[in-house]
């Protein structure tokens, strides 16, 4: 990964639209006051969801404003964290995990069903413009490994197949149900659950 | 205060002093890249580990403070070996470019490396490349040489107060930038050059001009505004190539503005080089002698009380008392004069146009109350310190007047002087905060003593201190902001007329000769007005001449200034004059045997003997002075700031190319609005 | 096994529901104000006597730890900051209790910001574990909306108010103060210690850091009493813990056991054993990707604890079990590894932003057998260059897998890369700058 650079066309100005005011207020009263500088991460996440998934620069200004701390400490929190996208990703946003735990279990299939179904490189829109992927670092799910992530949901215990099925279903813009795609109930070991029978199926 | 043992030897140090602090105190010499005494502890570079007793591992000595019984080893193995790894990483991906590098032979990684670098890398992957980032018209960057110190970055949030620049991206793809790459927009913008312990920042107007093994060096004062920085030139033959600050802890501590580090170049460009006599409005080249003569007959043929002399902001102190001793005793009149605008002064006392408070005073102070002054612009060095003390102890700033950002947070009221009067009748809030505070600072600018009623609110002021005990043995709350280098020396030597406004006179065109001694700030319609320039540079005072003299400028003779706080200071001789032209001193003083036949001082240290012990004597009859007037008449004005233009205050960074360049960097911000 | 009555977190799978009734079934709430009526250092004691240890990776005693906290309230507030900025790879524990525990976390956090005296408690969620986060704010809302939270929480007489904190994608968070800064609204880069958080952390103010899971388990062991949870386990690694076992098993799962398990119990028991048999176990990462791998011999008769792993050179960790079996290469397992320490270093420092790649690379290099064999020992260097001499663990968290791969794997690396170190032919490599000379005979 090089270093994250904001995109090149970028809107002129942004605002909060009213849900999103009440909601960045809300968060705001979480920290102590005059500690408000504290809420710019939320900001800066309520930004990207109201903006289709990406933060312009204008947004990173009106954040700063909004906090009254200097732009240049929101651009750094921005390019910080990689949660951020700093430039347009599809509406559906995919993210597999290919630390090791998930690459022994062949991440990399999933890798090449992202390849064969949205595109051929990461961060690059897919065909109908709805859909991009990306390799990302550990997502915390590894028992539940090979994963992926699209936008906020897990996708859990993948094969290829189960992939592509996955994404036939997203560029027909429906929403797949997140968990574990082998029926198992969350992390437990499946077919070999040896602890905590008596409330297993309570 | 805790005792340690360095290397065996035992030190004592003060409470929260580092490791650092205590091993340099025991002698043993730390490297250290991030570590900055002025700045706040970052511990990133990791070069300064140190062995420390009981630790497994090496311990930051920079971020490690000292604490008894500590057992610090700086040189041994283990810790050469600790300090050999993080040199190789700092070199794994720094260019082999110190060839081409401006920062080669005072690079401290160069230097470092002299001692911790292995003869050999092992590093064979591809080197970083970091793409320049524009920071302005002085800072050149080569990002790729960047180790991340992060000092420039601290630097700008903490000392200069703009928080403009930062590390963005993280790992190994962090980049040091400014918002969007604009310029940084602060007047100490360029003392991250001198921060940055490798060639990524480096001084664009200087770029690829020499290596420092070339320069000589002087140590001399600086003359852009009446702080008095103390300066270290750096000469290549004739020209100033750079200047750069020295560490004067009671005035600069080490840091200077952008104008004094910049404006050199205009030492360069409109230069007097030769006496010039104008005939038929156009300037022709004169020999000395031809102009000396010339001035002799004018002076002959007119009334002794029809000529008057005025000098100039950049005079230095010598220059300014033989030209009163020519007036004095060669044309025997007292038309002299060094303020260019009917300001009103007391010189009965020193204290009434001398910052008292001290610059270092500012960090006692526990109020600041700033009366028509923008010490941003006027003082930039002295605004740093006022800085260091709202950041350090939090102390409240209040200012008459908005100014605007002062890269501090300050109460403003509305500039009015009828608010001066209620405060300092004792009728306001803020009246009980001074008399509250036991240290409080009145920052009187000169936009106030331009007033109408400028002497009735300045015994106002002082009146009330007095009057409320705020004068005390080791402290006086009373501060003139003068914006000048020569104001204050001029003061001292009582190069004034106190019985009539000279500059009144002038306008209303009464005088035959008129001798400007590098004053380029009066405003007047000349009509048949003789006019004698003496200085450095062809300005507005060249142009309206009919004589030039070609002066010195101040890294060129020796002279002493006195700053704003009153402490007298000599700035020496980096350079000689170009061509033709002179010491200023030495020009009045052969003009002055021309004249009379007799020189005015054998030699340049008659002269500064002569003045010394003329300021002896005028500070001992001040002492016995001490009666203070009342004033009662007053009527509400508007107090409004008179801001010199900042980059064009004077002649030589009127004539500097870099100084043009700052200032439309900065109109350049404005009109793309990146405020909004 | 652990019994399950021995079990604290029944319903780490979802069996029963996570709201506050299911919860109160299980044990939740039912008294806590008789907990904290036994007063701070009551509660301070049995946490030291149950001899609980961090659960976060570092292991630090958790009692010790609370009882560093100012035993007086000054000027400046107290803070309970929670660790739930879960990225080590191969730990999903936290998880597991974020979403399907919620109650254990809230009252353990009631406990223990009485126990520090903090009444306002921030939980730091990764930014990913949205939906987990999601959830366990609802477990909140509806903790608030019983008054088992805010004033006088749980009739215990204290006020508390819980937050939740998004990160948004940088494991350097999970350090603790790098977390603090995180939450000040900073880059997440580690603070300089000392001063510790413990007198001068979130805000300037003395703060309490502990991992999920370490609250967690609080309440249970208050109501157990110390010395229940000190029977479990041995000395100095007492009490249960939750293994994540991932990797090549054939049923990776989360599992609660008692320390000390073996590891052999928990890969064949509850793992469902290595895929292709144990005899193609290769080698163990025992407790998330930053400890030393273990290899097959040594599973054999190890066992799970702080102190037997140290023992083997590596640790416990966060107990992230990654089981590596013989189809997989081994170097490249661990250069993908160090592709995620590079990804995430946050630069701060010197040898960890340069060293971290640096390692990567040479890796990277090495799993296709193009490093020379010289570099096999330089890149152990590499890694004694950082560990130890960084501002905080990560220098060392990059580091021990890549030196656990060299102490256990060096013969599989040189084997594979056997590249002269002196140039012998001509290799189009740009940056050399001599490659003219090898042009000429006699070079």
């Amino acid at each position: 990964m090089s270093l994250r650079r904001p995109a090149k066309n970028q809107p002129e100005t942004f605002e909060f639209s009213s849900s999103s005011m009440e909601e960045a207020n809300k968060i705001v009263l979480k920290y102590p006051k005059g500690k408000q500088q504290s809420a710019v991460m939320a900001l800066l996440y309520i930004a990207q969801k109201q903006n289709d998934n990406w933060i312009p620069l204008a947004a990173m200004k009106y954040i700063a404003k909004f906090l009254d701390m200097p732009y240049i400490k929101v651009y750094e929190v921005a390019t910080f964290y990689t949660m951020y996208n700093l430039s347009p990703v599809g509406k559906y946003f995919v993210q597999v995990c290919t630390t090791t735990p998930c690459m022994i279990r062949g991440a990399n299939k999933l890798v090449e069903a992202c390849k064969e179904k949205i595109s051929d490189k990461e961060n690059e829109l897919s065909n109908d413009k709805s859909c991009s992927w990306m390799e990302v670092e550990c997502l915390g799910a590894c028992v539940n490994a090979p994963m992926m992530q699209i936008n906020d949901n897990y996708y859990e215990d993948l094969d290829k197949e189960k992939t592509i099925e996955i994404f036939n279903k997203i560029l027909k813009g429906e929403d797949p149900k997140p968990g574990s795609y082998r029926g198992r109930l969350n992390t437990e070991p499946e077919n070999n659950r040896k602890t905590l029978m008596d409330v297993k199926n309570a | 205060m805790p005792k340690l043992k360095v290397n065996d030897i035992e030190v004592e140090v003060e409470e929260g002093l580092t490791v650092l602090q205590a091993c340099e105190k025991a002698g043993a010499e730390i490297p250290r890249f991030c570590y900055h005494e002025k700045l706040s502890i970052a511990g990133n570079c990791r070069m300064c580990l140190v062995e420390m007793e009981k630790s497994p591992k090496p311990i930051a000595s920079c971020a490690m403070p000292a604490a008894e019984g500590m057992n610090i080893k700086t040189n041994t193995r283990f810790v050469e070996k600790a300090r050999k790894g993080v040199m190789e990483f700092l070199l794994a991906n720094h260019p082999l470019d110190c060839p081409v590098c401006d920062q080669g032979g005072e690079c401290d990684l160069q230097d470092q490396s002299m001692f911790y670098g292995v003869d050999k890398s092992r590093f064979k992957e591809n080197k970083r490349a970091v793409p320049e980032k524009y920071m302005g018209p002085l800072i050149k960057t080569q990002m790729t040489r960047c180790i991340h110190c992060t000092r420039c970055v601290r630097f700008a949030t903490e000392v200069a107060g703009v928080s403009e620049l930062g590390a963005i991206g993280r790992g190994e793809d962090m980049q040091i930038t400014t918002y969007l790459e604009q310029s940084m927009q602060s007047e100490l913008s360029a003392n991250v050059i001198d921060l940055c312990p490798v060639g990524a920042l480096t001084s664009k107007p200087y770029v690829f001009e020499a290596r420092p093994w070339e320069l000589k060096k002087t140590e001399t004062v600086d003359v852009m505004d009446a702080v008095g920085s103390n300066v270290r030139v750096d000469t290549y033959d004739w020209e100033v190539k750079r200047v750069l600050p020295i560490i004067n802890e009671d005035i600069n501590e080490e840091w200077i503005s952008d104008k004094t580090r910049y404006a050199c170049d205009g030492l360069l460009n409109q230069r007097l080089d030769t006496p010039f006599i104008k005939y038929n409005r156009k300037f022709e080249k004169a020999s000395w002698s031809e102009v000396f003569k010339i001035i002799k007959s004018k002076f002959e043929n007119s009334s002794k009380d029809r000529v008057c002399g005025f000098v100039g902001d950049l005079t230095n102190m010598e220059t300014g008392y033989i030209f009163k001793e020519f007036f004095d005793r060669t044309l025997n009149n007292y038309n002299y004069e060094s303020r260019s605008d009917n300001r009103f002064l007391d010189n009965s006392k020193r204290e009434n146009y001398i910052f008292n408070s001290s610059i270092n005073g500012i960090e006692d102070a526990d109020l600041i109350f700033l009366i028509g002054a923008n010490p941003r612009y006027e003082a930039t060095i002295l605004n740093a310190r006022i800085r260091k003390a709202f950041v350090n102890n939090n102390t409240k700033v209040i200012s008459l007047n908005d100014v605007g950002d002062l890269t501090y947070t300050y109460k403003n009221l509305d500039g009015q002087t009828q608010t001066i009067k209620n405060i300092f009748e004792g009728s306001d809030e803020i009246s009980k905060e001074i008399i509250s505070a036991t240290k409080p600072m009145i920052i009187i600018g000169e936009s106030l003593l331009k007033l109408n009623y400028a002497e009735n609110l300045f015994y106002l002021i002082k009146n009330f201190l007095k009057k409320n005990n705020k004068f005390t043995d080791n402290w006086n709350p009373l501060n003139i902001l003068s914006c000048d280098a020569a104001t204050v020396g001029n003061f001292d030597l009582g190069i004034l007329n106190k019985e009539k406004s000279l500059l009144d006179e002038l306008k209303s065109n009464k005088f035959e000769i008129v001798y400007l001694i590098g004053q380029d700030n009066l405003e007047f319609n000349k009509k048949d007005e003789f006019v004698i320039y003496q200085g450095s540079h062809g300005d507005k005072g060249a142009e309206i001449a009919d004589i030039i003299l070609p002066g010195s400028a101040y890294t060129e003779q020796e002279g002493f200034f006195t700053n704003l706080e009153g402490k007298v200071q000599k700035a020496y001789k980096a350079s000689y004059p170009p061509g033709e032209a002179k010491e200023d001193w030495q020009i009045i003083n052969e003009l002055a045997e021309v004249m009379n036949n007799r020189k005015l001082f054998n030699d340049k240290e008659e002269l500064e003997s002569s003045m010394f012990n003329y300021l002896k004597l005028q500070q001992e009859k001040q002492t016995s002075k001490n009666k203070e007037k009342t004033y009662s008449e007053f009527q509400n004005e508007k107090l409004n700031i008179h801001l010199k233009d900042y980059y064009f205050s004077n002649v030589i960074a009127r004539s500097s190319k870099t100084m043009i360049e700052c200032n439309n960097s900065k109109l350049n911000i404005k009109s793309t609005g990146t405020e909004g | 096994m652990l019994k399950d009555q021995d079990r604290i977190f029944k319903n780490l799978y979802n069996d029963m529901g996570v709201d506050v009734k299911s919860a109160q079934k299980r044990g939740d709430w039912v008294n806590t104000s008789e907990l904290t009526a036994k007063g701070r250092d009551w509660i301070i004691n049995e946490i030291k006597d149950s001899q609980l240890r961090g659960r976060g990776g570092a292991g630090f005693p958790t009692g010790l730890k609370w009882s560093f906290a100012p035993k007086e309230v000054g000027s400046r507030p107290h803070y309970l900051v929670i660790n739930a900025d879960e990225s080590e790879p191969g730990t999903c524990k936290d998880r597991d209790i974020l979403r399907f525990e919620p109650h254990k976390l809230i009252e353990g956090c009631l406990i223990a910001s009485y126990a520090v005296q903090a009444h306002a408690c921030y939980i730091y969620i990764r930014g990913e574990y949205f939906i987990e986060g999601q959830k366990l704010q609802s477990a909140i809302d509806d903790a608030y909306e019983k008054n088992l939270i805010g004033k006088n929480a749980a009739g215990t007489g204290w006020d508390l108010d819980i937050y939740i904190h998004y990160g948004a994608g940088a494991y350097i968070c999970g350090e603790e103060t790098a977390l603090l800064e995180s939450i000040e609204g900073k880059k997440g880069q580690p603070r300089l210690k000392p001063p510790f958080p413990a007198l001068i952390g979130l805000y300037g103010c003395p703060t309490i850091i502990n991992n999920v899971e370490t609250i967690a388990v609080v309440p249970t062991i208050l109501r157990r009493g110390g010395k229940w949870f000190s029977s479990l386990g041995r000395e100095k690694n007492t009490g249960t813990k939750i293994f994540c076992i991932s990797g090549n098993v054939n049923n990776p799962c989360n599992v609660e056991e008692e320390m000390n398990i073996p590891l052999k119990e928990l890969i064949e028991v509850h793992a469902g054993g290595v895929v292709g048999g144990w005899e193609n176990l290769q080698a163990v990462i025992p407790g998330g990707s930053s400890m030393p791998l273990i290899p097959k011999e040594k599973c054999e008769t190890l066992t799970m604890d702080f102190d037997s792993l140290m023992a083997e050179k590596s640790g416990l960790g966060t107990a992230g079990i990654v089981v590596i079996n013989k189809d997989q290469d081994i170097i490249k397992c661990m250069a993908r590894i160090a592709r995620f320490y590079k990804h995430e270093s946050c630069g701060q420092c010197t040898p960890c932003r340069e060293g971290s790649g640096w390692m990567w690379r040479m890796l990277e290099r090495m799993a296709k057998g193009e490093a020379t064999k010289d570099e096999v020992d330089m890149l152990g260097d590499v890694t004694n260059q950082i560990a130890g001499h960084t501002i905080c663990a990560f220098g060392e968290g990059s580091s021990w897998p890549v030196q656990g791969l060299l102490r256990h794997f060096k013969r599989e690396i040189v084997e594979r890369n056997n590249l002269d170190p002196i140039v012998q032919k001509k290799n189009n490599i740009p940056y050399l700058v001599d490659q003219h000379l090898l042009d000429k005979k006699n070079a």
